[in-house]
């Protein structure tokens, strides 16, 4: 426990709040006013009015279009499932700089919807929309989805024995059901499309901007440090009451439903309506998952003979130190270490969770691992940079500095991962080994580890893809002759020129296939989907 | 004494769930603790196995306190309530599990399998899947598993207690020989009067944390200690007297009592078959409001004007229909007067 709280405080709490302090303190002097100050402008006012309501009408439009799915995957048996339920699983695992490129090449200028009916979503609100639907796609299908195949159809079944229609047996019975499962997804939606960046920084041009976006341009681009730092304190608070619901509803989730096995509640499509609702989710998945991730490699194709890939590999000193193709190397290594170091510090942390003396504090402390997913990316970044920057932490110039901030992203998935499995094996279990004579350290070894064997490694390919695409923190972090690949097709992106915009196609594409083959290996290695991701 | 307990207390949340208890166990001896759910019965086979650290008084094992001795060194025995079979291992890696733990080479290990299979009437089965036991194979092979290491002391929580009814029939005189065969000095807990009795050379009936009353299934079941014992053992004609002499006055009116009876406010027990049934204009005057068959009797509820109810136990072909008026005496040979 004292390591992950550790980890937490130096890495996370102190970063933040040095950036913070920067931003507040002047000549020793809290200004608080500031904040009203900050508040009062119409430009900021104008960032968080848009922040929210895009991430309202995302989280909206996200469950209208997957809640069809979350049953569909649940309740329908139908060939390719597995493969389908991986495949729309891909876009939530990847960066996403890959994300707002895929979509920038289906609706951008050149886009194939340009190309075909001269149609451009680009410059409206639209396909940072349909981009975050995109991502979030598979948050509602998996957390809504895994619960409803896991409901006990008998409680419909009594419901229509004592009178209710199907509708109303529905209505009645399973929704209250599922309640806080849709809830628990919606706020996860929310809370990623919130604070997104990647996706809004490529999609959203000059008139749209995000809190996090408005903090990136205040530090890097005007340095205005203040302002940045109220952002980050009011994107902080709303974050925080955001994961205060979530833990609440996801603990009613816990405690008030009985379960069946998954297996039992499957069963092929009867009747044009179910008939009609898979040919539906079908061309859904096709044409707002499929299509995004096949454009992209399409245009990464466009120059002759691989022109774009090969372009990677040269080193012409244009936007880069290093050939663009580096940045695939530096990658894999920083997130193997990142990954690394989220496995240790979140199964220590998942480890000390489900000790049955784990006490308010330990309790308290399992939402606080969530913050990170919510607490502006660019700010810890930003804050490593302020803050670990003399003796004895002086990490500027370390290249540990760049898994230690993806780690930081990386620890939520893990403790979520593995906490579910670790509460399911029965303290029980463990009394009996000692009772047979098994060590407090040979009953972890004996009884946990082979159960939460396959938890690990499914923790840690998240852990791995979550790093691999981290975009916010490392864009501040990495130097710029070791860049990462979301930064690589950032930069590009940046560029003007044909060459550069193919080249970060090429790259996104090979990100997207390292991603997808660690998905993919992933639901290999998943037996049961009771985890939140 | 191979085990003994002196004032063993645990509570949880202020509320004693094991209130100064004192029980000692001797070698090759079954002792059988009785009692309802919530009776801390459970718990007390947790503070001898040292899962449950104790907040006052002591364990000893051998003569020699536990206090201190975790529970992978107690070297004792405890068959969990629903067997904890270790799933991701077959039947033999879980019956070897123990044996590996105290250093048994691969050869002993796979012998001592064989054995206790064979033991426990599964031989051939060491391959086998655990998940894919029936409810009867699974205890036996939790029997096997926390017999594997040769335990000081064997406890079983509730060994029977999710079989279906024949084959915990089967299953209780199967332990019984095993354990006489062996001389394992075991410790059990139950909640059901008919597994306690049949497994057990000593039956402890606890209530609310304490010892109501120890002593053979015989001296138990003939003479329960108070009113508790009775109506746990299954007795619901238990009611308040006063006796005088041989005879005790009650609701139901005067009742004979044995010769030696203590005298004064007492509480009595009439047994279902010290109620018989006599024409209706002799004796005490009852209305019959149902009869349930027991297999070799039945069983007539009857209900006196202003008494309490009464149970007799009556051969089928003379038992009245349910409506009936009839008349009751007591026989004195199944009048208990308790403590």
């Amino acid at each position: 426990m004292a390591v992950p709280v550790a980890f937490f405080a130096v890495f996370f709490a102190y970063p933040v709040a040095a950036i913070v302090a920067r931003g507040l303190e002047v000549d020793g002097a809290w200004r608080f006013g500031r904040i009203g100050d900050v508040l009062a402008q119409p430009d900021v006012r104008h960032v968080l009015w848009f922040t929210t309501w895009q991430a309202l009408a995302s989280t909206a439009l996200t469950l209208l279009i997957a809640l069809p799915a979350a049953y569909v995957f649940a309740r329908l048996d139908f060939p390719g499932k597995q493969f389908l339920r991986a495949v729309v699983t891909v876009p939530f695992v990847l960066p996403t700089v890959v994300v707002g490129t895929a979509f920038l090449a289906l609706v951008g200028r050149g886009g194939l919807l340009d190309e075909l009916w001269g149609v451009r979503l680009d410059t409206t609100v639209w396909a940072i929309l349909l981009a975050h639907v995109f991502f979030n796609y598979a948050v509602v299908v998996r957390t809504v989805g895994g619960l409803w195949s896991q409901l006990d159809p008998r409680q419909e079944e009594a419901a229509r024995m004592l009178g209710a229609s199907r509708l109303t047996a529905w209505r009645q019975v399973t929704l209250p059901a599922l309640a806080p499962a849709v809830a628990a997804a919606a706020l996860m939606v929310f809370l990623f499309t919130f604070t997104s960046f990647g996706v809004v920084q490529i999609l959203g041009g000059p008139t749209f901007s995000t809190l996090e976006v408005e903090i990136y341009r205040q530090t890097s681009q005007v340095f205005d440090l203040s302002t940045a730092a109220v952002l980050t304190l009011v994107q902080f608070a709303a974050v925080a009451a955001v994961l205060a619901v979530h833990a609440w509803t996801v603990r009613r989730r816990e405690t008030a439903l009985r379960l069946v096995d998954a297996s039992v509640t499957v069963r092929r499509p009867r009747g044009a309506g179910q008939w009609a609702l898979l040919g539906g989710v079908l061309v859904t998945v096709a044409g707002l998952v499929l299509l995004p991730l096949a454009v992209l490699v399409q245009r990464s194709l466009g120059a002759p003979g691989f022109g774009y890939y090969r372009a990677l590999t040269r080193e012409d000193g244009g936007a880069f130190l290093v050939p663009p193709v580096d940045a695939i190397g530096n990658s894999l290594q920083y997130a193997v270490a990142a990954t690394a170091i989220a496995v240790v510090i979140g199964g220590l942390a998942a480890t000390a969770l489900t000790r049955r003396d784990a006490g308010r504090f330990v309790r308290g402390f399992d939402a606080l691992l969530m913050l990170p997913l919510g607490v502006s990316a660019v700010t810890v970044g930003f804050g490593f940079l302020i803050a670990l920057d003399e003796p004895p932490l002086d990490l500027r110039s370390s290249w540990i500095l760049v898994p230690l901030a993806q780690a930081l992203v990386g620890v939520p998935f893990v403790v979520r991962t593995m906490l579910p499995v670790l509460r399911a094996v029965d303290v029980r279990l463990r009394e009996a080994a000692a009772v047979l004579g098994a060590s407090p350290w040979r009953v972890w070894r004996e009884v946990d580890l082979p159960m939460v064997r396959r938890a690990l490694l499914v923790a840690a390919g998240f852990a791995f893809a979550v790093s691999l695409g981290e975009f916010g923190a490392t864009v501040f972090i990495a130097r710029p002759d070791n860049p990462t690949l979301p930064v690589a097709v950032a930069r590009l992106l940046g560029r003007p020129g044909d060459m550069n915009y193919g080249q970060a196609m090429a790259l996104s594409t090979i990100l997207m296939v390292v991603c997808a083959v660690a998905l993919v290996v992933l639901e290999r290695l998943r037996t049961d989907r009771t985890g939140e991701f | 004494m191979l085990l003994s307990l002196e004032g063993a207390t645990v509570r949880f949340g202020g509320r004693a769930v094991l209130d100064a208890v004192d029980l000692g166990v001797a070698e090759h001896e079954v002792v059988c603790v009785l009692g309802p759910s919530g009776s801390g019965k459970s718990t007390l086979l947790r503070a001898v196995a040292g899962l449950q650290p104790l907040d006052a008084g002591r364990v000893t094992l051998d003569g020699r306190d536990q206090a201190g001795v975790p529970a992978h060194k107690r070297e004792v025995g405890l068959m969990f309530q629903d067997h904890q079979l270790f799933p991701q291992r077959d039947v033999a890696g879980n019956i070897a599990f123990g044996p590996r733990m105290r250093g048994a080479s691969r050869a002993e290990q796979r012998q001592r399998v064989g054995e206790l299979l064979e033991l426990v009437g599964l031989p051939g089965a060491a391959r086998r899947s655990v998940a894919a036991l029936s409810g009867g194979e699974q205890q036996r092979v939790a029997l096997a598993r926390a017999l594997a290491p040769r335990p000081r002391l064997l406890m079983l929580d509730e060994p029977l207690g999710q079989l279906d009814r024949s084959l915990r029939e089967r299953l209780v005189v199967e332990l019984r020989e095993l354990f006489g065969r062996l001389g394992t000095t075991v410790l059990a807990v139950t909640h059901d009067q008919g597994e306690a009795f049949a497994l057990a050379d000593r039956v402890v009936v606890m209530r609310d944390g304490r010892i109501a009353q120890s002593g053979t299934p015989l001296q138990v079941w003939q003479r329960p200690a108070d009113a508790f014992v009775a109506r746990f053992l299954g007795f619901d004609n238990v009611i308040d007297a006063t006796v005088t002499g041989q005879a005790a006055d009650t609701p139901w009116g005067k009742v004979p009592v044995p010769e030696d009876a203590p005298q004064g406010p007492r509480t009595l027990l009439v047994r279902p078959a010290g109620v018989r049934l006599v024409p209706a204009d002799a004796g005490l005057r009852c209305t019959v409001t149902a009869r349930t068959f027991r297999g070799t009797h039945v069983a007539v509820h009857l209900q006196p004007e202003g008494a309490p109810r009464l149970e007799a136990a009556c051969a089928l072909r003379a038992a009245p229909e349910a409506g009936d008026t009839v008349g009751v005496e007591f026989d004195v040979a199944e009048i208990v007067v308790l403590g």
